[in-house]
């Protein structure tokens, strides 16, 4: 899409997540982000965002190493399709999301 | 007798005559009352150059057309008025200067007006004396900003001159105390002229003249809050407000800034903090106008009394069916007062919680930017400690214990002290990073040659920081360092968060300076906009069992 720009980051270590549906929380709305949370073959954490800010990449780094650090989870992979939301909002979702699928797991 | 008229004590008030005198020879003037198409002709007869002027800018109702005959002035005969005002929001208030009318001014607020009045500064066409806050400014207008001449706005007028300000009453009462018990003129534009009055808000004898407007008086809804544009993270932080601040205090007394975030906890009310227990345990008096906001919890029972700055359109015949809870005239319809709600929000309240656009690492706040002279209004006094507050409640003895607690000497000495809540998203609009090292207060003192940065609440007298990520309570803070890092420790991923030294403020967190919302037994994926007593516009007129009637522009259905 003209004007976004794509980032991806992968974070090491952690335990993989029992078998899991893909799971997709939150709305492409601008101030708003929509994540979709997949099992990956790879044993670390993959997340590739689309984002409509440009320019924040460290921010978006110590972000996601934050959430790494809050549920060392891995063999998953994250698409995180961004319209500007903030720092708060993405880590309510990522944890949203996390939520969903440790609740599904029986 | 010539010695007694070369120390005459009556000096304002021949003047005065002097000035009826040329007012009553004029045509369209009938004792007080002034024909519309005579008002620039009058304003021409009892303004002399170099007056002090109030012309009536609340925060809400404006004097406007007095404020455009004003403009329409002879700039020969009257010039260098001196205007004295609280609110600059009229392009009318700044035509002023621009026409050579008017060239000396006092204020408190300039919000709309605020990147056109530093552009006059810039160009010579103004000098500010001071910005104020509003009770400073009030308090002024007995010393030593005294007006000769107040242009005010009321509802109604009477054959005689009595007044009915109504909802907006705002800051006329004092306008036309300080102005008619000093020899001054008072003249009032009205929407209408009756018969009877509903009440009397203003009497006769304290006003000279009194023109019908063509037009009713401007009147802004500024405090009307959409609930569908409340957010999940606004709800998380109203959450903690409720439970890490208001209930571990216990506040009974209090006033809200203007913000989403606010109104987000005035909407937890009824919902989340009725769960919680805390019904008529917090929340029960307020300082605040009358946000549409407060319909859930005034009908779920938790609002004993609110008491106004000013009024909110369309909150008129809701106001006027719970007059238990606000105050109201024999007549039914609310009477605000600006300087009377903010001597109780100074002095009366346990506490106060409001917003900013950036906060130093101090605890600095100010909603002051480059290039935009604005002002703070009465957020100043209302975020400050009131030193000469004397009476005792839970919530002020507690803070103070928390504040002077294991401190020697005068600064041990037992009192108690004013919660004064910023509550801040770490990110604005646009990524903007509310938390910064330097203050852009700073630049602007120097572009603006202001002798201090406008600082909106000094650090000093911020007692909590809450953000998403935390509540820091500074009153524990035993040192800059600990203040510091107390406020990066909720900063979040600002570049002034991410500054943090995390083994300190992990020790902070321990002794209970940062609580998390973890720490307050909060879950963040629980914040949803379904703990919203109200979720739209329309919830709230149903609230109000179809009392509230929202203006137009708030009517999405």
């Amino acid at each position: 899409m003209a004007g976004m720009e794509t980032l991806s980051f992968t974070f090491d270590g952690g335990a993989a997540l029992a078998p899991f549906a893909p799971t997709l929380v939150g709305v492409v709305a601008s101030g708003n982000l929509e994540v979709l949370v997949e099992p990956a073959a790879s044993t670390g954490c993959r997340i590739d965002i689309d984002t409509s800010a440009r320019g924040f990449g460290g921010i978006w780094e110590a972000v996601l190493r934050d959430f790494h650090a809050r549920h060392r989870a891995a063999g998953i992979s994250v698409s995180i399709h961004d319209m500007g939301a903030t720092p708060a909002v993405v880590s309510l979702r990522l944890d949203q999301a996390m939520a969903a699928i440790q609740g599904a797991t029986p | 007798m010539s010695a007694a008229s070369e120390s005459s004590w009556t000096r304002q008030r021949d003047d005065r005559a002097a000035r009826l005198a040329r007012a009553a020879a004029l045509p369209g003037v009938r004792g007080k009352a002034v024909a519309a198409d005579a008002a620039v002709a009058l304003l021409e007869a009892v303004l002399q150059p170099g007056d002090r002027v109030c012309l009536e800018g609340d925060n809400q109702k404006q004097a406007d057309f007095l404020a455009r005959a004003l403009t329409q002035v002879a700039p020969a005969r009257v010039h260098d008025l001196h205007m004295v005002q609280s609110v600059l929001s009229l392009p009318e208030h700044l035509d002023v200067f621009e026409l050579g009318i008017a060239s000396r001014l006092d204020f408190s607020f300039s919000g709309p007006q605020a990147a056109r009045l530093a552009q006059l500064l810039g160009a010579g066409k103004l000098r500010i004396g001071a910005i104020h806050t509003y009770l400073e400014l009030f308090g002024r207008y007995f010393v030593d900003l005294t007006p000769k001449v107040s242009l005010i706005a009321a509802q109604m007028a009477d054959r005689h001159g009595n007044l009915y300000t109504g909802p907006n009453t705002e800051d006329t009462p004092a306008i036309v105390e300080a102005t008619a018990f000093k020899s001054g003129l008072v003249v009032a534009q009205v929407d209408r002229v009756v018969d009877t009055l509903p009440r009397v808000d203003i009497p006769s004898d304290w006003v000279d003249f009194v023109v019908e407007a063509p037009e009713p008086a401007f009147v802004e809804p500024l405090f009307t809050r959409d609930p569908a544009q409340i957010s999940e993270i606004q709800v998380l932080m109203a959450m903690m407000a409720i439970k890490g601040i208001y209930a571990e205090y216990g506040v009974q007394s209090l006033n809200h800034g203007i913000g989403f975030d606010t109104a987000a906890i005035e909407l937890l009310l009824p919902t989340y903090g009725e769960r919680l227990g805390l019904k008529g345990q917090i929340c029960r008096h307020w300082a605040l106008n009358p946000h549409p906001a407060l319909i859930p919890a005034i009908e779920a029972g938790w609002i004993e009394s609110v008491h106004s700055f000013g009024s909110e359109l369309g909150m008129e015949d809701y106001i006027r069916a719970r007059p238990d809870v606000f105050f109201t005239g024999a007549d039914g319809s609310l009477r605000s007062n600006r300087a009377f709600c903010q001597a109780a929000g100074h002095y009366a309240c346990d506490l106060f919680i409001g917003s900013t656009l950036q906060m130093d690492m101090q605890g600095n706040s100010s909603t002051a930017t480059l290039g935009r002279i604005s002002g703070f209004g009465g957020a100043p006094n209302m975020g400050a400690d009131a030193r000469g507050r004397r009476h005792a409640s839970a919530a002020w003895l507690k803070a103070g214990r928390e504040a002077r607690a294991g401190l020697p000497g005068v600064r041990g000495t037992p009192r108690g002290q004013k919660l004064v809540v910023q509550m801040v998203e770490t990110f604005r609009e646009h990524m903007q990073p509310a938390f910064v090292d330097t203050l852009d207060a700073w630049k602007l003192a120097e572009q603006a040659g202001l002798d201090l940065p406008p600082i909106m609440i000094y650090g000093d007298d911020v007692t909590h920081v809450l953000t998403e990520e935390g509540i820091a309570n500074l009153l524990l803070c035993r040192d800059d360092e600990e203040r510091e890092h107390a406020i990066r420790g909720v900063a979040g991923f600002t570049p002034a968060g991410q500054k943090r030294d995390r083994a300190l403020v992990e020790r902070l967190r321990a002794r209970g300076v940062i609580r998390r919302p973890a720490d307050l037994g909060i879950d963040p994926r629980d914040a949803t906009r379904n703990l919203l007593a109200a979720r739209t516009m329309r919830d709230l007129v149903r609230a109000s069992g179809g009392l509230y009637r929202p203006p137009r522009r708030f009517r999405n259905w």
